[in-house]
């Protein structure tokens, strides 16, 4: 086995070229996990740590720019108020220890069906920033996800950046799991209301071979919640919203839990997080309904982080 | 291969270092620093916590080629007068606790310690909670620190007490 030190990013992409069979390590909290229990050896390990700007996010319009190096324990305290659904998800993701070293990429790279950040990431239309030898491609994420711990990168390929959309709107990330820390997600749910499009995010997790949008559910709501009058939520219409988010999952019964209570789960988690959203958007009068309060946050998206985890 | 790094202040190497091992083994086996504990190897436990760069990290998810050039400090390392590293002193444990942390102590005289598996993780997590705290921090804070690291004798309502001890012994109430 090989380990590879790469100090550069060119210097990264010429190694992944020359070995593609070689694995990127960032945290390790996959990584290492599977080479401590002996369920696999990679031929090399490709270091990306060494490379400064990885750990660095900046704000291009709109959109975040996250570098792949930055970890959760960042982007909780760093980025919190500009991107609350991912921050949310974040905060959910194993401890503090794993946090101070899991990343957002990493968790792309090893494209696990249960990963917090996907739901989110599907919610607000992230862009994966993939990059080779080749030249640099950008990845809708709805495309990144092929199969179960599978994506769309090349052999050759290494993710630079994940490209996030500055919220313009209320987000909730919402888990099921045994308890409150260190759970993978029996099933996860995050919703994204796009004020200004008049349109609704959605991401689903842990209940399909992939993370995916439930996109019945998103053109459902997007039709029937009051834009413009901002009544209160028709408890109906939410209820349906549920049933529509449950109806997209394709959930499987494992150790975690049965594919029924999956689907049940889901509808609940769906419904409760439209629930939330909605009270934020009628709650705030400014003229877009963006929460987009810039990069100076400090790490919390109010009320939202309690009622995160369910 | 070789890995140079920095362990509780004194540079070091660490040598004949297999690709694939973790900065846990290294501590451990290779530099003889066996105060972070070896139990799960895979995260859940948090007893191999230890600082990387400053940072709470479970050592057993750094590959040892990622310490190169880095900053280690183990719970040995927090001590003075202890055993900061194999060669500084007389063999490992200082008996009378004069040279230990205040959050060391603090686990001691609240009883915080049964088997001690877990405790240096959870020194080592709570000596980071309480360098970043301002006063006695709210019980939500010291359990949402201390999530990561699994104890299966106390039941953790000592190790709050310790940690509430600690807290106050360093920043005494004005
Ligand atoms: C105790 C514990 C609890 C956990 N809890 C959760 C949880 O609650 N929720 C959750 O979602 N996950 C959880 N995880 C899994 C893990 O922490 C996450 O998936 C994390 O995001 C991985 O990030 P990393 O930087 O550590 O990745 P690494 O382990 O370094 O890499 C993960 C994968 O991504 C690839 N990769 C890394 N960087 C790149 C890159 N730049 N380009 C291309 N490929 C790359 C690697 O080759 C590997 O396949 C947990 C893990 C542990 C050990
Ligand atoms: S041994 Fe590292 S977390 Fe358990
Ligand atoms: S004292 Fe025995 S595991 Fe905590």
């Amino acid at each position: 086995m090989d380990f590879l030190r790469p100090r550069t990013w060119a210097e990264a992409l010429d190694l992944k070229a020359a070995r593609p069979e070689a694995t990127p390590i960032q945290g390790g909290t996959d990584v290492m996990v599977e080479i401590n229990l002996d369920k696999g050896r990679p031929a090399a390990l490709l270091d990306l740590t060494p490379i400064p700007e990885l750990r660095e996010w900046s704000r291009e319009g709109d959109v975040i720019r996250l570098g792949a190096g930055v970890t959760y324990a960042r982007l909780i305290g760093e980025l919190g108020a500009c991107l609350p659904g991912l921050a949310q998800a974040s905060r959910t993701v194993g401890s503090p220890q794993i946090r101070n070293r899991g990343t957002v990429a990493g968790n792309l790279g090893a494209a696990s069906p249960a990963g917090d950040s996907h739901p989110p990431l599907l919610a607000c239309d992230a862009v994966v920033e993939a990059e080779s030898v080749r030249g640099a491609r950008l990845i809708p994420i709805g495309e990144f996800y092929t199969g179960v711990k599978r994506n769309a990168l090349a052999p050759d390929e290494l993710i630079r950046a994940v490209r996030v959309p500055v919220a313009r709107g209320p987000q909730y990330f919402s888990k099921i799991g045994t308890r409150n820390a260190m759970v993978i997600a029996v099933c996860s749910f995050s919703i994204a209301l796009h004020a200004a499009e008049r349109r609704v995010g959605t991401g689903v997790g842990s209940a399909a071979p992939t993370p995916r949008r439930a996109v019945a559910a998103e053109e459902f709501a997007a039709a029937r919640l009051d834009w413009q009058g901002r009544s209160p939520l028709d408890p109906g219409v939410a209820r349906r919203f549920g049933e529509l988010v449950a109806g997209a999952a394709a959930p499987i019964d494992d150790v975690r839990g049965r594919a029924a209570y999956r689907t049940h789960a889901l509808a609940v988690l769906a419904r409760r997080a439209l629930g939330w959203a909605w009270a934020d958007f009628r709650a705030d009068t400014r003229a877009d309904s963006g929460r987009d309060s810039g990069r100076d946050s400090g790490g919390g998206s109010g009320a939202g982080d309690d009622r995160g985890s369910a | 291969m070789r890995v140079n790094l920095t362990v509780n202040g004194r540079a070091t190497a660490a040598d004949d270092v297999w690709e694939g091992e973790s900065l846990l083994y290294v501590l451990r086996e290779r530099l003889g620093l066996p105060g972070a504990k070896n139990a799960c190897e895979q995260g859940e436990c948090g007893s191999c916590t230890v600082y990387l760069d400053g940072t709470p990290v479970c050592a057993c998810l750094v590959a040892a080629g990622q310490a190169e050039g880095r900053e280690v400090v183990t719970v040995e390392g927090l001590s003075r007068g202890g055993t900061p590293f194999p060669d500084a002193g007389p063999a490992h444990g200082d008996v009378s606790g004069e040279g230990l942390h205040e959050v060391q102590r603090a686990f001691l005289d609240a009883g915080a310690v049964q088997c001690g598996f877990c405790t240096p993780g959870l020194v080592v997590q709570a000596h980071a909670l309480l360098a970043e705290a301002d006063g006695v921090p709210p019980d939500a804070d010291i359990r949402e620190a201390l999530a990561g690291n699994l104890c299966r004798c106390t039941g953790y309502e000592k190790i709050l007490d310790a940690v509430r001890l600690a807290a106050t012994r360093l920043r005494p109430p004005p």
